[in-house]
């Protein structure tokens, strides 16, 4: 199962590359529902077939792969933009910044004081790369739609590095985790709409009224 | 019997999304406020519940839900005056929006398992953005964005954290869990660096929510731009929360030996809101945001105050009461004064006194009350942690603690007396003090001030079990 695991978590650490590098928004945010079904699979390759895995994977995939990635192409729909235009940093410097996050989370990861059984593996590694390129999109983004893009990257990350330990949490709490993040991007998407009905863009730079 | 404290705020929610009457809607504000308290009194002084590995009550958590469940009922009363003059807003959104954030933080507060604190403080989160946006305007919108997507990263951050801690109890041989009492119990053999990053990540999660520096960005434009008696529960109310969740931390590190880690790593957070409010708050024009950079010190204050432990931890204690009560007065008076002029800049506010004696009064009191003159509650407190601080040998960061916070009151001074002192220009706006308006904060002021002059047996032991579960057990 491991070259499976190693093959998803490669093609997660590929899509953080594409959302960094790309200036559409819809590819945006299709490479993020499609980051979010991938990493819904890794529940199951882990653990193998139980329940609880098998719950875990089916609400991932739902949650981010389809709906919440749909909610968002409804939001850009309805605000009418395809672009991200001139980010706060040019695309190349993000991709290569986003280079270098993945090249130390790697080698942070070699020193991490890691269970035997999770030495091998590219999913701490993975949770790290992901998690410093959710920040690095929010960081330098001036729409708002593309920093929850950001937020959702940044708990993918996270999301890998639970599946080390879905046996500590249980049930309970991973659906609560999964139902807050529905609800945030939600009231996220709300919020975003109303910026947009404001001020007619959703550029977060116009947000800037109130400072010292 | 907690079970029901924690859904008891549901029920009136939904019926406010129902009930067609505007001002029986308000009233569920109050009622359900008054039934809340209720139960925390019974249960609070009642004998421990039985023991549930989910959700329980220890002296902390008796501490804060006492705090944030009196704060509530007093901002509820204050909602009903509030919302009956701003009709043209509604109230359709705020109250069930107020009634769930009530039980959120009760189930925070209450929740003795880290994974369910992370989602009902995530909850709070979302529940209390549509209240920031009341006003539904540029800047509302503004401040609810920075405050959604900052707090949302740093409880995501704080997940991470949970999750650290999770894993540093994997290598025991036993299923790892993430409940407070087995955590507490395995400390000793936690993996030790995942346990100090995971704490790591809690502080700054949890510390994002209670506003610490310089995680504290959102809050001068959450708490400038939300209706007064949000910014006085985020203020009192949320931060106490945020507050309890990373002392569950502290607590943690304490039994696995590590506190002095958590403490280093507290006093530097605290000094640093101490030193940031202090830069902010010396000319700041507009009253609410210094009421904000006031939390932002405050928040410092409890930081600095359980860093340094021993008796410094139960005068930090003392002070969460005393700042949620002074702070809830402190909003709630500003919010009549900027509903008199119609501002809340220095520019336009100007002899809150002499327009509205009961409000401006208050709000000069409440000024003087937070910013540690006696004989008012944050006098005692904050003495007690100085005398924390002498007695930990800590010198240098008491007389630290002391300028700062000498700078801090001339600074909050200067912008308190020029609002409230001298001649009102233009003739204001027909505003007048009402019961429901006045009475809140001045109860809460006089609950300050009794605390000030006399702290009651059950309390004091209240607050003595609550700072011995900070301490290191031998």
């Amino acid at each position: 199962m491991s070259d499976v695991n190693s093959v998803i978590l490669l093609v997660v650490i590929l899509l953080n590359f594409f959302t960094l590098g790309s200036a559409r928004l819809v590819a945006c945010i299709r490479a993020v529902a499609l980051q979010g079904a991938l990493l819904a699979l890794l529940p199951v390759t882990v653990h193998g077939l139980s329940g609880h895995s098998l719950i875990l994977a089916l609400g991932a995939l739902t949650l981010k792969g389809l709906f919440i990635p749909w909610l968002l192409l409804r939001a850009i729909r309805e605000v009418r933009i395809r672009r991200e235009m001139e980010p706060l940093i040019g695309l190349v410097p993000t991709l290569f910044l986003g280079v270098l996050a993945t090249v130390a989370a790697f080698l942070f990861a070699d020193r991490l004081p890691l269970l035997l059984e999770h030495q091998e593996g590219l999913l701490v590694p993975a949770s790290l790369a992901t998690m410093l390129t959710g920040f690095l999109l929010l960081m330098t983004r001036r729409k708002a739609i593309t920093q929850v893009v950001g937020y959702l990257i940044l708990e993918n990350g996270i999301f890998v590095f639970g599946v080390l330990l879905s046996t500590a949490m249980p049930l309970v709490v991973e659906a609560g985790v999964l139902l807050d993040l529905l609800v945030a991007v939600f009231v996220m998407g709300i919020v975003l709409n109303q910026i947009n009905r404001e001020f007619a863009t959703i550029n977060t730079e116009r947000l800037s009224a109130l400072k010292e | 019997m907690l079970v029901a404290l924690i859904l008891l705020p549901l029920l009136p929610a939904a019926l406010s999304l129902v009930l067609p009457w505007y001002q029986l809607r308000s009233w569920l504000l109050p009622a359900t406020g008054a039934a809340h308290l209720g139960l925390v009194l019974l249960l609070v002084s009642g004998a421990p519940p039985t023991p549930n590995p989910w959700i329980g009550l220890d002296a902390l958590s008796r501490l804060v839900l006492l705090v944030t469940s009196l704060l509530f009922l007093g901002c509820a009363f204050y909602a009903v005056d509030y919302l009956a003059m701003r009709r043209d807003r509604g109230n359709r959104v705020m109250v069930p929006c107020l009634l769930v954030f009530l039980s959120a933080m009760t189930l925070a507060i209450s929740a003795r398992h880290l994974g369910l604190l992370w989602v009902a403080v995530e909850t709070t989160t979302l529940v209390s953005a549509p209240l920031i946006y009341f006003n539904r305007n540029r800047l509302s919108i503004e401040a609810t964005w920075k405050y959604l997507l900052l707090c949302s990263v740093g409880i995501a951050l704080a997940l991470l954290g949970m999750m650290f801690v999770a894993y540093s109890a994997l290598g025991g041989g036993e299923p790892a869990s993430l409940h407070l009492d087995w955590l507490l119990m395995q400390a000793p053999g936690l993996s030790r660096p995942w346990l100090h990053a995971g704490f790591v990540f809690l502080l700054v999660g949890f510390g994002t929510k209670m506003g610490l520096a310089p995680l504290h960005s959102w809050k001068p434009d959450a708490y400038g731009e939300a209706p007064a008696l949000v910014g006085a529960l985020l203020a009192g109310g949320l931060t106490s929360v945020a507050f309890l969740a990373i002392l569950r931390a502290v607590q943690i590190m304490a039994a696995a030996g590590d506190v002095h880690i958590a403490r280093q790593a507290l006093v530097g957070l605290g000094l640093l809101s101490l030193v940031l409010a202090a830069v902010f708050m010396v000319r700041q024009p507009d009253i609410k945001r210094m009421l904000a950079y006031s939390s932002v010190e405050h928040m410092g204050i409890l930081a600095l105050g359980v860093g340094i432990g021993g008796l410094a931890t139960f005068g930090a204690l003392l002070h969460l009461i005393n700042n949620a009560l002074t702070k809830g007065c402190l909003f709630l008076t500003a919010g009549n004064i900027q509903r008199a002029f119609a501002s809340k800049h220095l520019s336009e506010v100007r002899g809150a006194l002499s327009v509205l004696p009961l409000s401006g009064g208050l709000f000069l009191a409440g000024f003087l009350a937070i910013t540690g003159a006696p004989p008012f509650g944050p006098f005692l407190s904050e003495f007690t942690i100085l005398r924390g601080l002498f007695a930990a040998d800590r010198p240098l960061i008491a007389a630290a603690f002391l300028v700062l916070l000498a700078v801090i009151f001339i600074g909050m001074g200067a912008t308190v007396l020029a609002a409230t002192q001298g001649e009102a220009g233009e003739p204001p706006g027909r505003f007048k003090d009402r019961l429901l308006l006045v009475a809140p904060p001045l109860i809460m002021l006089l609950l300050v001030l009794g605390l000030g002059l006399y702290l009651p047996e059950p309390l004091r032991q209240l607050l003595e079990a609550g700072a011995h579960l900070l301490e290191v057990r031998s």
